[in-house]
């Protein structure tokens, strides 16, 4: 097999507006998620165009030469939630889907101590052991139950949420064999999966809902640094610290992520992230989809009270008697929508609850480009930790306070950093010798309660996050050739998310499952026939995974089904 | 590389040589094969074979029951200082040998996970997992020492028509510079190795090969004028593969212009950026199926060498890899290895073992409409108007399978991080009947796939078919849907491509 490299910007990988037309289906946005339901409608046999409202496709998953010879993966930097199914339904490999892994995280301490998590566990033991010897002991034990986690909400993502409570609710009430909903073999093999759970397994589960990481972790661990290191991913894209309620959910939506079967494993795209969007954007043109940049949806049109098309904010129409939108909620339940429009009283109570919906920036993206590799005071020397993921979390008080800064309105002085080397891994991301460094930083509210990022706050971030820096890997101030610095209203700017929260919408239980957008649209249907909702407010929530997108599109395709659309035709099941 | 004076040995010439020779036996470098000396000194076999019978039947040196090395006698006049050893009463353990970049990998391989190749002591991977390693082949550069193949320099006016008459393939079309891939066979038509051929000159070859065949080449060329040396030890050989291969050369040598070589091209050059670092030849070949080189170079200037390619692969992230990263590789390239995709007819124990190339996925290797008569001919013209009996193919489980089977005992499929196995499964009709073996498989963290290499009955052997493999899930073993397709599994287009270095741009 031959595989082709995707470009990896986004520039020019969409053709801009070009008036109206006529299609089977129109999916509002080019982010990845837009992009993947575009790609099975067409593998369908459907007519789709997507329509993106900024210059170039992608959304939060875009590169960008933003310096000479230096390659930025601009927000999203890693991959680990991208549905298996996805990658192989839609043949990601032969498009260019090339995830380098990233098997190892340090964690610098200061004054030149470190924790180092690699690969091997048994390395990894011995790690952590110099911190405590219970703790890497426990690590074993709490590894294989948050490996049976991951492992179940793994299934659970196979499935929209309605019919999974449908089964679930059935068998719960009849606790017989035979059921009353009408759903796959694998939605009720998925059900049983989780009613057959064990007690100690269900238990865990519902503390994962609610409770916070640091109690949570609390029941394995001791080391404070430990704990610190495994609560970076139940804070990361939420306005939460480890210490509040709820923040262990965060950790389990980052655990249920793999890279081909492998636990926990995470791997940067080749080209970076927008090579990923690039992927999808090519498997989805190969099934004869069109995308369509420039081009911002303005309103959903409506006749006989289905979805009939949209408007542009040019005023040309598109019609279709699909349309599918991967914006966050206030765009696709709010702005696109005239509550008038929407059959029965669900209108404007739905407009009402999409503008209340949680999704305030917390984090920004520092990229960096350096002359040379950073020289961390722990482990001065290039080496494999260098092609592993960094985090500055060398406390659970340290991102607690981190986090009160911001709860007060201010960005962290001295943040948490998760921060990887993208030139380690993909050598074309900088020139020869030069490097590449990508900084997710927390915490930094959407609004400062004093000052403006406009004015000065932004580099002021910045600034704080390369001293913060520089007290792990003195001399990086030094090294830096260029920067960016992007801040919640940068995210909302660029990439069109509300608030510039990373996974549209915070992850907490009032916004899961059959909440996540809205209890009346939480099944990727909305109350307005023939519109459906795609993207990471939907029932899998935020990450690069296609998840959402993909269970939504089987959903139209089932409708179309259901319909026996003459005018459609012809679809065929994935 | 050097040539070796040839020439024949008289009068005092030999009492010298014979001297010489003797003084190669030290303490500790005890032993010493027929080869490897008549390498070092310049000698045809014959001759070395010669002078150190008279040396043994003089009571002079030794020779070792077991390998028929040569080797040192305490004691022994001449030789180095005479130390009775009793508890080795005079015969000494083999020692691993070490390849001219030994120094250098050693120092390097943290995970000590060495493995044994043709008698040296190769790096499995440098890291405790081969993972950064494979990455690199694919995504950067790796550097990999292959030095343990065996080497043969043929020489002489008739050293073309001895590749002739051995070789599968036309040398008669073979130009200068190029390298030519070829196997060889017995008479019976069956394979008995591949491998690569330096087209030095037209009196000048040099065969690189997994197993030894000098007696074999030796033999084939009787009464011929050509030499035929073994000069394996003397040159180290190292391959430095991935799509940054280019850039690096480039960097680490003078007076080779890069862009310009195409795929099996060679060229001489010199170690470094000025003049004076030493001859280094480079063959535009490797066993990756990827953009890379292979340096062929004498065992004094090897570390150079090696210095050199880390130096200038710095800043292109460039790894050492070990073997586990190669067979990983080599895989998805489709490439078979002797001795587990294929036996070589001396080795096969049994009939039903041995192969024709066209069997072992090398047809192609095979000139049937060359000039000259060769070794195996008359039996692969039989098999070609008769049709090959097995085939070599690639096979491919998807991913979806593999989720089924894992499922069954809940779990992910736990196939990433697993080096290619070699261990061969039966592979079967569906549901049905074995119809050939599983060689070489693993899962391709690249492709996403679980991929094989499968010699399979040719009924078999169309790509689509449909086959069952076995693979293991937790501690069962069962039997995964798999599908025949066309190797390579992963070719991109810079193995072959011509032009500046790739991915440089800045
Ligand atoms: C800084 C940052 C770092 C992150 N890091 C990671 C990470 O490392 N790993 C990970 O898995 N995830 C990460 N994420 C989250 C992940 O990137 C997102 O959850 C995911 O990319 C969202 O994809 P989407 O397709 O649902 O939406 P988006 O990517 O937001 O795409 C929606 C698209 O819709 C377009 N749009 C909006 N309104 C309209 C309109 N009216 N008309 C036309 N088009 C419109 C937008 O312009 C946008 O292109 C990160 C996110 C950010 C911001």
């Amino acid at each position: 097999m031959t595989v082709e490299p995707a470009a990896a910007d986004g520039i020019g990988s969409g053709t801009p507006s070009r008036g109206g037309g006529r299609f089977d289906a129109i999916v509002v946005g080019a982010g990845h998620n837009g992009l993947v339901a575009a790609a099975y409608l067409a593998r369908a046999g459907l007519d789709v165009v997507v329509l993106e409202s900024s210059p170039e496709i992608g959304g939060a998953t875009r590169s960008e030469e933003a310096f000479p010879g230096f390659r930025f993966s601009v927000f999203s930097y890693l991959v680990s939630l991208l549905r298996p199914e996805v990658i192989h339904e839609l043949d990601l490999v032969r498009h260019g889907l090339f995830l380098v892994p990233t098997a190892s995280t340090l964690n610098p301490l200061p004054g030149g101590d470190c924790l180092f998590r690699e690969a091997d566990p048994q390395r990894t033991y011995r790690h952590v052991a110099r911190h405590s010897r219970r703790d890497a002991e426990a690590l074993f034990e709490y590894k294989l139950e948050m490996r049976r986690m991951g492992h179940l909400m793994y299934w659970l993502q196979r499935a929209a949420p309605d019919e999974l409570a449908a089964v679930i609710g059935d068998r719960v009430a009849e606790s017989a064999e035979h059921l009353d909903v009408d759903v796959s073999a694998e939605v009720a093999d998925i059900a049983r999966h989780f009613l057959d759970l064990p007690a100690a397994r269900l238990r865990t589960f519902v503390q994962m809902l609610t409770m916070s990481s640091a109690d949570f972790l609390g029941q394995w661990f001791e080391s404070d640094l430990l704990k610190a290191a495994l609560s970076s991913s139940s804070i990361i894209g939420s306005m939460l610290s480890p210490r509040t309620p709820g923040s262990a959910y965060v950790l389990l939506h980052h655990y249920m992520g793999e890279v081909d079967g492998a636990y926990r494993e995470w791997g940067f795209q080749k080209g970076g992230t927008g090579a990923v969007a690039a992927t999808i954007a090519k498997a989805a043109r190969s099934h004869g989809a069109e995308i369509r940049t420039d081009s911002p949806v303005a309103r959903v049109l409506v006749r006989d009270g289905r979805a009939a098309g949209v408007a542009l904010a040019n005023g040309d129409e598109l019609s279709a008697g699909v349309v599918m939108s991967s914006a966050a909620p206030q765009i696709s339940l709010g702005r696109l929508l005239d509550p008038e429009d929407v059959p029965g009283a669900a209108g404007a109570g739905l407009a009402l609850r999409a503008a209340r919906w949680q999704s305030g920036g917390c984090a920004g993206k520092v990229n960096l480009a350096i002359s040379g590799l950073p020289r961390f005071e722990c482990m001065p020397e290039p080496g494999p930790h260098l092609s592993g993921g960094i985090t500055i979390a060398p406390g659970l008080d340290y991102i607690d306070r981190a986090y009160d800064e911001a709860k007060y309105g201010g960005f962290s002085e001295r943040p948490f950093i998760d921060m990887i080397i993208p030139s380690v891994l993909d050598p074309d991301m900088a020139p020869p010798g030069k490097h590449v460094l990508s900084c997710f930083v927390q915490y930094a509210p959407y609004e400062l309660a004093a000052g403006d990022w406009d004015d000065g706050k932004r580099e002021a971030f910045g600034d704080a996050v390369v001293r913060t820096l520089a007290e792990y890997a003195p001399g990086i101030e030094d090294q830096i050739l260029h920067r960016q610095v992007l801040v919640p209203p940068d995210i909302e700017a660029i990439a069109g998310i509300p608030g510039g929260n990373i996974f549209h919408g915070e992850l907490r239980l009032s916004q899961l499952f059959l909440l996540r957008p809205d209890p009346a649209a939480a099944a990727f249907r909305t109350p307005l026939p023939g519109y459906y909702l795609c993207g990471s407010s939907t029932q899998f929530g935020g990450g690069i995974s296609g998840g959402p997108a993909r269970l939504a599109a089987l959903r139209v395709l089932d409708d179309l089904r259901g319909v026996e659309s003459a005018a459609v035709g012809g679809v065929e099941t994935p | 590389m050097p040539a070796m004076p040839r020439q024949a040995p008289q009068g005092t010439q030999a009492v010298q040589r014979a001297l010489a020779l003797l003084r190669s036996f030290t303490p500790e470098a005890p032993e010493h094969r027929l080869s490897e000396l008549a390498a070092a000194h310049g000698l045809h076999p014959s001759t070395a074979h010669r002078l150190l019978g008279v040396l043994e039947a003089e009571g002079l040196i030794g020779r070792s029951p077991e390998s028929q090395a040569y080797r040192w006698l305490p004691g022994a006049p001449g030789t180095g200082v005479a130390r009775s050893s009793p508890r080795r009463n005079g015969l000494r353990p083999l020692e691993p040998l070490r390849t001219p970049f030994h120094r250098r990998t050693s120092a390097l391989c943290e995970s000590d996970a060495r493995r044994d190749w043709s008698g040296y002591t190769c790096v499995e991977s440098y890291e405790p997992t081969p993972e950064r390693e494979y990455w690199a082949v694919r995504n950067a550069a790796a550097l990999i020492d292959v030095s343990p193949l065996f080497k043969y320099e043929l020489v002489g006016p008739d050293a073309e028509r001895l590749l002739d008459r051995v070789m599968t393939r036309d040398f008669s079309k073979c130009r200068t510079g190029r390298v030519l891939y070829t196997s060889w066979c017995n008479e019976e038509g069956h394979l008995l190795q591949d491998g690569n051929v330096q087209c030095l000159s037209r009196e000048r070859f040099l065969v690189s090969a997994a197993e030894p065949c000098l007696r074999w080449f030796q033999d084939c060329g009787w009464g011929m004028d050509v030499d035929v040396r073994d000069v394996s030890e003397g040159i180290g050989v190292l391959a430095l593969q991935g799509p940054r291969a280019r850039a690096i050369a480039d960097a680490a040598t003078t007076g080779i212009d890069f862009g310009a070589m195409r795929y099996f091209d060679l060229a001489d050059g010199e170690i470094g950026s000025g003049a004076g670092g030493g001859p280094v030849r480079v063959t535009r070949t490797g066993y990756t199926g990827d953009l890379g080189y292979e340096f062929w170079v004498a065992a004094e200037h090897a570390e150079a060498l090696w210095d050199a390619l880390v130096d200038a692969g710095r800043d292109h992230g460039l790894l050492p890899a070990g073997l586990l990263a190669l067979d990983m590789a080599r895989t998805e390239a489709g490439l078979v290895l002797i001795g587990v995709d294929y036996v070589s007819a001396v080795d096969a124990e049994i009939e039903v073992l041995k192969v024709t190339p066209a069997e072992a996925g090398l047809g192609f290797t095979v000139k049937l409409d060359k000039r000259a008569d060769f070794v195996g001919r008359r039996a692969l013209e039989l098999e070609r108007d008769r049709g090959p009996a097995w085939a070599m193919v690639g096979l491919e489980v998807d991913w979806f399978e593999l989720e089924r089977l894992w499922s069954e005992i809940d779990l992910r499929p736990q196939v990433v991080g697993q080096p290619a196995s070699r261990e061969p499964t039966p592979v079967f009709a569906p549901g049905g009947w074995q119809v050939g073996q599983c060689t070489t498989r693993f899962f391709s963290p690249l492709l996403k796939k679980y991929i094989g290499l499968a010699t399979v009955r040719v009924e078999a052997a169309d790509p689509g078919t449909e086959l069952d493999v076995e693979v293991a899930v937790g501690y069962g073993r069962r039997r995964a849907r798999a599908r025949v397709v066309e190797r390579p599994f992963f070719n991109p287009p810079r193995k072959t491509a011509v032009g500046p270095a790739p991915g440089v741009n800045g």
